[in-house]
């Protein structure tokens, strides 16, 4: 009798703690730093936590809380959020799931069956979901957008984006800005022409669409030759940001296609390997920054765009902080697009700097060739999808870099054939992408290329500090309000530094690849860190 | 007519210039692919179908790589040539596999004898002392149970020639010194940034935490010697021969 009136209070508090998540309460997410409502932890994507309990001082005692092992044996790459004391991830390929997040029990699973023709390019991942109101939504790696009940689990509409049959997928978060959830299409290896579109999150009805390559009489269609811009990729991949003051999403574009041959498609190749900006109500761009024009070495611009306000030569003002798989860091205007600095963070050999209008100089000479050519950064690039963080407290931008990494370019024909795979050959690396990476085991030697969390003033370029890893990193990087760092590798170790220096606090061997962004939330007022390796999510808190 | 000379001509180039775009670890796993798929018919030099040797890059007519791939993939029809199962990038380090056999040569030792190569192994090339075949010797260096199912024997020739040449990630060799002062050298099984593993010259599979040694790093040369001036050239051919009989179980 006791027991069962312990369990009602339960579920009490739980009812009067649950409210429906208002864009408002997404839009200030700040102000309730005990959730994580979004895939970066905020609309900024600083993937910054202000929470503050555990702290260099007692990190030391942090010991794991749960673990949720997968039923599925893909990377799990999802960041999960939290919602007044539920917390929903995705275990892949596309099962929603609402677990406790004190203790990791089950509160329900929606499973989703993808379509057998879906085809991802690398791996039938999820990067996480969305939430608005008591709606949760999904992208599927068959290219379908779902909108599910947070409550219990039951669909409410299911709406198809676009033909997994043609090589789209969904694999990043949804972002929800005011009454629309916001999506990108996969596929840029298969010959997909790109979009961003945006569905009434009632309905599931499509309100706009952004054509990442511009069709014919749309400004930039000029940059593909002939009919290249039908099949020339443009993915999107990862989860945008926003502005609310300015109503803009911004969004990472991913490489032109085929990857590695440019030849069928003369010209800068728009929007291609570009971060762009979005009027959030009508889909319009406002303006665009092209990263690298003509791409040919698989130059995705599929990072999360960091939006931060900074003293910039003494003004305050408006910026996107950026590193970019091509490697270079940048900072860029978010009102206007203008390009402020850009500055290598990891070797980087196709390009000496830049003109007075931010395009790179390209280094002649340094492209495909059929019988290769060594380019640094390589294929995975300087950095990738993994998560930065921008710390607000130290004012230091934190990249997962890839250093003394490089790729043998090797050019071939391509032939486009619907659903097949599109690229013009493949580079030759010492390191292997996430599915080819030895994970476990490696011999290799410095010079071959290592991982490493590396520190970034924003207002020079230059880098502060630097943790190095022996293998390389798919891993994100969390900071918190109390001057930690968190992140991980491809060695399999969870781990936390210093944010103001870089000294190693603690660490925690989880016996698998992190391939996913670490975050934090608390529930009873005691902070916890969540991150996915391997197969599992693990949960860590601070001794009691 | 033309269009086969140029395509003949051109073949070659492409080849020799082709060689150095891969890896080590990509020939390696194009020539595992090469061998469990395709070896049984076309044999270990890819010699074996008449008219056909794909280690010289001649065909019964000529093809693109791209074509290549394809063939490798989809067979040709109405031929002995089967599909095979393998995805587009595998097929790729199959072809650069044979074009590093093109390019790779043939043994320089000429021919051996494997049964006088088995007692050379044993006896006078002390090979046991850090080899093991099937059971016996050391397990110090790498084990030659199945070293011809890896290797082809001008690769085998050249690590008893030259043994710096080409030293495998999996075979590099690492030393440590301990915080007593103890050296300790063996090869290197797997690194991190906090923890290494070797197998020791004791053979003793030791885990050690980084931050407790002294020094620790990679070694630049392979403890393996040269046997060039070791062995005659007959000898080296037989030693060579008799590792070209160990395929494995």
């Amino acid at each position: 009798m006791m027991r069962l009136s312990i369990f009602f209070s339960t579920l009490l508090i739980a009812g009067t703690l649950s409210a429906q998540v208002s864009f408002d309460r997404i839009v200030n997410a700040g102000k309730e730093p005990q959730n994580w409502l979004t895939y970066s932890g905020n609309m900024m994507s600083q993937r910054y936590s202000p929470l503050a309990q555990i702290t260099p001082q007692n990190v030391k005692d942090l010991e794991q809380k749960w673990v949720f092992q997968a039923r599925s044996l893909e990377k799990f790459e999802a960041t999960p959020l939290v919602v007044d004391g539920i917390m929903y991830t995705v275990q892949a390929p596309n099962d929603i799931v609402a677990l406790d997040p004190v203790t990791g029990r089950v509160f329900w699973t929606y499973s989703y069956s993808p379509s057998p023709a879906s085809r991802p390019c690398c791996g039938r991942v999820n990067r996480g979901v969305a939430v608005v109101g008591d709606t949760l939504f999904m992208g599927t790696i068959d290219a379908h957008l779902v909108a599910v009940d947070a409550k219990n689990g039951r669909p409410l509409w299911n709406t198809t984006v676009a033909k997994p049959e043609a090589g789209y997928a969904i694999t990043h978060a949804p972002l929800v800005i005011k009454d629309k959830v916001i999506v990108g299409v996969a596929g840029g290896e298969f010959g997909i022409r790109g979009f961003i579109a945006a569905y009434d999150v009632k309905t599931g009805k499509e309100d706009w669409r952004f054509n990442t390559i511009p069709g014919p009489g749309e400004p930039g269609h000029e940059t593909w030759a002939g009919d290249s811009w039908k099949t020339g990729g443009a993915s999107v991949w990862v989860t945008g940001s926003y502005d609310p003051a300015l109503n803009l999403t911004y969004w990472g574009i991913g490489n032109a296609g085929p990857d590695y041959n440019g030849d069928l498609r003369a010209g800068d190749n728009l929007y291609s390997s570009s971060v762009v900006a979005l009027d959030a109500d009508t889909g319009k761009i406002k303006w665009h920054y092209q990263f690298s024009p003509h791409d040919e070495f698989d130059y995705d611009a599929v990072q999360v765009p960091v939006l931060a306000d900074i003293v910039w030569q003494g003004q305050m003002r408006k910026v996107m902080l950026w590193a970019n798989r091509n490697g270079f860091f940048y900072v860029l205007d978010r009102a206007t697009g203008k390009f402020l600095l850009g500055k290598p963070f990891v070797e980087v050999n196709w390009a000496s700097g830049f003109d007075e209008a931010g395009r790179p100089m390209r280094i002649p000479g340094k492209v495909p060739t059929p019988e290769g050519t060594v380019i640094f950064p390589g294929n995975q690039g300087g950095t990738n999808w993994y998560s930065p963080s921008f710390s607000p407290r130290t004012g230091l931008f934190y990249i997962p870099s890839w250093v003394n990494y490089s790729s043998v370019y090797i050019k071939a024909d391509a032939d486009y054939e619907e659903g097949k795979r599109f690229v013009g050959t493949s580079p030759r690396s010492l390191i292997g992408g996430a599915n080819g990476g030895a994970a476990k085991i490696n011999t290799r030697r410095e010079d071959e290329g290592y991982g490493a969390v590396r520190a970034i003033d924003p207002m020079t370029g230059d880098r502060k500090w630097e943790f190095k890893m022996n293998d390389v990193t798919d891993a994100g990087i969390m900071t918190t309000g109390s001057d930690l760092l968190f992140s991980g590798g491809r060695e399999g170790y969870f781990f936390a530094l210093d944010a103001r220096n870089g000294q190693l606090l603690w660490r925690a061997n989880l016996g698998g690849t992190v391939a996913s962004g670490p975050m934090s939330y608390s529930v009873a007022g005691k902070q916890y860190i969540a991150v996915s390796a391997g197969n599992s999510l693990f949960v860590y808190g601070l001794r009691e | 007519m033309r269009l086969l000379s140029l395509s003949l001509l051109l073949l070659l180039p492409v080849a020799l210039q082709a060689q150095h775009t891969y890896t080590p670890a990509d020939i390696q796993e194009g020539g595992r692919l090469f061998r469990a798929n395709c070896v049984l018919c076309h044999g270990p030099e890819g010699d074996q179908v008449p008219g056909i040797d794909l280690g010289h890059g001649r065909f019964r007519q000529t093809y693109s790589e791209s074509a290549l791939i394809k063939i490798i993939q989809n067979g040709i029809p109405g031929t002995g040539m089967p599909p095979n199962n393998l995805q587009d990038f595998q097929a790729e380090i199959v072809v650069a596999y044979l074009r590093s056999l093109a390019t790779a040569g043939r043994t320089v030792t000429g021919n051996g004898n494997a049964a006088r190569g088995k007692v050379i192994f044993a006896g006078k090339g002390n090979c046991a002392s850090c080899h093991r075949v099937n059971g016996v010797g050391s397990r110090v260096g790498p084990d030659l149970s199945d070293i011809a199912a890896l290797r082809r024997t001008v690769e085998i020739e050249q690590s008893l020639l030259d043994p710096n040449a080409e030293v495998l990630p999996q075979n590099r060799t690492y030393r440590v010194v301990t915080s007593q002062g103890e050296t300790i050298t063996g090869r290197l099984l797997n690194v991190d940034t906090f923890t290494v593993q070797i197998l020791d010259s004791k053979e003793r599979l030791l885990s050690l935490q980084r931050s407790g040694l002294r020094e620790s790093g990679l070694v630049k040369d392979s403890p393996m010697p040269s046997y060039r001036d070791k062995l005659s050239s007959q000898e080296l051919a037989d030693v060579v021969a008799y590792l070209a009989t160990l395929k494995g179980l």
